[in-house]
């Protein structure tokens, strides 16, 4: 960890070297660790420590942006010369009006010096659990636990400078038999959480009773989603159309339904930097405080996330939820959270006379973005219900069907939430699971 | 660099360690994108450091930095000896890595025109230039562009004595343009030369001269509104489809390139990317396709973006059959795994996304091989089927059994001709039975070496860049269609 003191000197080194109207500098210093393990042993062990810098600079309206993660002095005079290089060359945006001014940003504690202190000893430890669990039920583990702090500085010549550190833990495993799998993950800021013998338990459970899976015939079932599945539905939504880039491209099944049902009413979904409980960041990558969006409330479309550049085609305030410049995906929610209903899971499962349990989705695209159609597959514990009881496992089957119909014939949301991270978008989601009618599957898997 | 190296190697065998090897990495990218008549996004990135990897009481570790410096070189070196002692605590088995690898060489992309050398104004003037004629269209409501160029500098050497240098350089580019129509709720996108962004090969600025971006606009966008109103895509429990090669080379990526990674059937990427129905029992024994289909791993392929000089574990850049005449005879290795199937040595695709991830299998340039047909024959040869281009989205199980692949745009083919434009097409199937059901491939002249910048794999995730050639091919009693 470099800290706040000495991240803060390499932004004002550049700040002082800039000729530039605007400066903008983002430092992302990264401590890593990651231990991998399949066939019940560890097979990949690897640690990382990274430091990034990423220079925007500004010449009236024309931008550049260059970045190294080499941040000795002279290297980041290069980078700050490639940028203004680039901003030379570059057309001026005309829509481009000033980098954001100072606004008072809130603290939020989500570094636990437990997890960046983690060793590779405690890592092979809980994996070594989940080794030895698998070898005595007869079952392969696979999986990774990962361990990462992650320092991140946005500062501008107007005066912003925010700091903000996090740390996460995430283990994740598949346990196989011959013919089943089932899947467990837990996610938490503080590594202490991770509880590698409850996850070996559920896993375990799920693979053992995953075996000898029958094939059942593709239709529209209910399906009882667990939150490791529901978490991709957020996912699809938050790319298809949370956005105010995607509602400003009509590409979004928001446009144009702002104060209108779009899903049931007990469907609420926000954004929340902010909140403790996510791996939180309360400032985007322009150094906008985050506001916490109420993107569906009670099954309303209410709002979308937005950065400088699509609040003020609107005239509106960004939200601050900006990317690092620059950015042709526009702003995007990081911190989603789908609330929880009322009936426990126990009963949801009671509810449901014949359909579909569903652990997770894998490999889910997008067919028809307005419709958010999505097709996909499930895997690693899939099973029958009849009359409220899981009754066999059955083989994965493909399905296609919209997201949005799914937010639409919703049976009953489970009472508890659990967190999630996904690490290509560095993005944490807070779901509950989901009973849903109508799910439509589309194929079978051999 | 050489003294670094060198004594980051020495201290690792002082320490324990059987097998040690360095990497040092530096890589260049730039990126130019252009929306709407607007340069988006101008960037240049560049990002270095080394990534060590080790054998400790025959387990690995693995640890990197980006500084670059002899206080940092140690504090890696011992932290990756730690990693592996700690690797160690599971151990079923020693790794076994084979026989010592000593390659020495260099290696360098062939390039006419350096990308990096190119004016930026050139290259801004050719986007805004075919940005314009996109939107010279009426009805387009998003249009964009873009460039990539990336020279990737790596230096490997190992306590087998190993020494190589390669400069790899990647050129590509693309265009889109996004139409919508409110009233219906269609949107539909049309993208040339490939989806996804763009095509990118290892070539320099030739490569984005030779794609003629300008003069495939106005086609490109008038694809994009004509799609809005055309006919949605029938579904066929059975039906003959004809692939075009960007599609086709997707499917070879997804369909065979993946599951013939040996990782990958061997378990270790099971809890993320998955497993493999080619199982080892496959292996000379199976029939992945009708007897026309020969599919290759070939690193040496000029311009592939799977192309280099020698892997991330020093093995020299092979061409490798996977699929013969119909039959499944062979798989991508590592050292690592070669020796766990006992099939000799590594075919040379271990790479690391950078000097801060470990190497582990990925494709090269898995190719399908041309065949016979022009593609006007096929076409006036086919009596009722559906023409599919450029593909829209993809997903297949953790097996790579169960796909289903959509295309931007889709055309019937009635009495040998291209009749009617389709909208929204998707087809699916079981991998091997669609390889089964190829039954026309499309001869050298329509064969073009295809290139996917954003194959994900790994923990933590690490994106490849592999080449895929292919020309259109035929395949029979395929269902088409999910979407009502």
């Amino acid at each position: 960890m470099l800290g706040p003191n000495k991240l803060s000197e390499i932004a004002n080194l550049i700040f002082s070297l800039s000729k530039a109207d605007q400066t903008e500098v983002i430092l992302r210093n990264t401590d890593s660790a990651l231990t991998r393990f399949a066939n019940n042993q560890i097979h990949q062990n690897v640690a990382e420590s990274d430091s990034q810098v990423r220079v925007r600079v500004v010449y009236g309206k024309r931008i550049g942006v260059a970045s190294s993660n080499d941040l000795s002095p002279d290297a980041l005079k290069r980078t700050l010369e490639t940028a203004r290089a680039i901003a030379q060359r570059q057309r001026a945006d005309p829509e481009f009006k000033s980098l954001p001014p100072p606004q008072p940003i809130q603290n939020v504690e989500v570094f636990v010096d437990a997890t960046a202190q983690s060793t590779p000893e405690q890592r092979a430890q809980a994996v070594g659990i989940l080794c030895k669990r698998a070898k005595e039920k007869g079952v392969v583990a696979a999986g990774a636990f990962e361990t990462t702090a992650i320092e991140t500085v946005v500062a501008n010549s107007l005066g912003v400078f925010a700091y903000h550190p996090v740390t996460y833990a995430d283990l994740n495993t598949v346990m196989m038999s011959d013919t089943g799998s089932g899947y467990a993950s837990f996610t938490h800021q503080d590594a202490r959480q991770v509880n590698a013998e409850a996850l070996a338990r559920e896993a375990i459970d799920k693979a053992l009773r995953a075996r000898n899976p029958i094939t059942l015939d593709p239709g529209e079932y209910t399906v009882f989603l667990e939150e490791y599945a529901v978490t991709d539905i957020l996912d699809f939504l938050n790319y298809a159309a949370f956005s105010a880039q995607a509602v400003q491209e009509d590409r979004s099944f928001m446009k144009g339904k702002f104060g209108q049902k779009v899903m049931d009413e007990r469907v609420t979904i926000y954004d929340d930097g902010l909140a403790s409980d996510t791996l939180a960041m309360p400032f985007d990558f322009e150094g906008v405080p985050r506001q916490k969006v109420m993107l569906i409330e009670n099954g309303i479309a209410r709002g979308v996330v937005h950065d400088t550049t699509t609040a003020q085609r609107e005239g509106v305030a960004s939200t601050g939820h900006a990317l690092p410049a620059p950015n042709t995906l526009g702003p995007f929610a990081l911190h989603m959270v789908l609330s929880p209903g009322n009936t426990p899971k126990s009963e949801m499962l009671k509810s449901i006379e014949r359909g579909i349990w569903v652990t997770r989705f894998w490999y889910t695209r997008i067919v028809h973005p307005m419709k958010v159609l999505i097709t996909g597959l499930t895997r690693d514990g899939t099973f029958l219900i009849e009359n409220g009881e899981v009754t066999q496992p059955i083989k994965n089957l493909r399905f296609t069907t919209s997201y949005l119909d799914a937010l639409n014939n919703v049976r009953a949301l489970g009472d508890a939430t659990k967190l999630f991270f996904e690490g290509w978008s560095h993005a944490s989601r807070r779901v509950p699971a989901l009973a849903v009618d109508r799910f439509r599957f589309t194929g079978t898997t051999q | 660099m050489k003294d670094i190296t060198a004594r980051a190697l020495n201290m690792a065998q002082i320490r324990g360690a059987s097998y040690a090897d360095i990497r040092v990495v530096t890589r260049l990218t730039q990126r130019i994108a252009v929306k709407n008549g607007k340069v988006e996004a101008l960037q240049q990135d560049e990002t270095q450091g080394f990534g060590v990897r080790v054998i400790v009481n025959g387990a690995w570790g693995f640890a990197s930095s980006s500084r670059l410096e002899s206080k940092e070189v140690e504090r890696v070196v011992t932290q990756a000896l730690a990693i592996a002692k700690a690797s160690a605590l599971t151990k079923i088995k020693d790794v076994n890595i084979g026989a010592p690898i000593a390659s020495k060489g260099t290696y360098e992309t062939p390039v006419k025109l350096d990308p990096f050398i190119v004016a930026l104004d050139d290259k801004i003037g050719l986007l805004l230039k075919t940005d314009e004629e996109l939107r010279r269209v009426k009805g387009i409501k998003v249009t964009r562009g873009e460039m990539a160029f990336v020279r990737e500098s790596k230096e490997f050497a190992s306590t087998e004595d190993a020494l190589v240098r390669q400069e790899i350089i990647e050129s590509g580019c693309g265009i889109s343009a996004l139409a919508t129509d409110l009233k219906t709720g269609e949107v539909q996108v049309r993208s040339y030369p490939n989806a996804g962004g763009r095509n990118q090969v290892t070539r320099g600025y030739e490569f984005i001269l030779d794609q003629k971006l300008a003069e495939n606009a106005g086609r490109v966008a008038e694809d994009a509104v004509a799609l809005l109103t055309a006919d949605q895509c029938p579904s066929y429990d059975a039906m003959t489809i004809i692939l075009d090669g960007s599609q086709l080379a997707l499917q070879v990526h997804e369909s065979c390139g993946h599951p013939i990674e040996l990782d990958r059937v061997l378990g270790t990427e099971a809890a993320f990317a998955g497993t493999s129905f080619l199982t080892p029992d496959k292996l000379n024994n199976f029939r992945y396709g009708a007897d026309i289909v020969n599919i290759t791993a070939d690193a040496t392929i000029a311009g592939g973006l799977g192309t280099f000089g020698f892997d991330d574990e020093g093995v020299p850049a092979q061409k490798t059959d996977i699929v013969r005449n119909g039959m499944f005879v062979g798989y991508l290795t590592s050292r690592e795994t070669a020796q766990q199937l006992g099939l000799g040595q590594s075919n040379g695709t271990m790479r690391a996304d950078g000097w801060n991830r470990l190497p582990i299998i990925r494709m090269t340039g898995v190719n399908l091989l041309p065949g016979t047909w022009r593609v006007d024959d096929l076409i006036a040869d086919t009596t009722d089927g559906i023409w599919m281009e450029t593909n829209r989205s993809w997903s297949i199980d953790d097996k790579r059994l169960n796909f289903q692949f959509g295309t931007e745009m889709a055309w019937e083919i009635k009495g040998g001709k291209k009749t009617r434009m389709f909208k929204n097409a998707t087809y699916t199937g079981i991998t091997p039975q669609f390889w089964n059901s190829c039954d026309a491939i499309c001869n050298v002249d329509h064969w073009v070496v295809w290139g996917t910048p954003n194959c994900g794999k790994g923990q933590p995730p690490q994106i490849a860049h592999t080449g895929h050639g292919a020309s259109p091919a035929r395949f029979r009693n395929v269902r088409v269609g999910v979407v009502k």
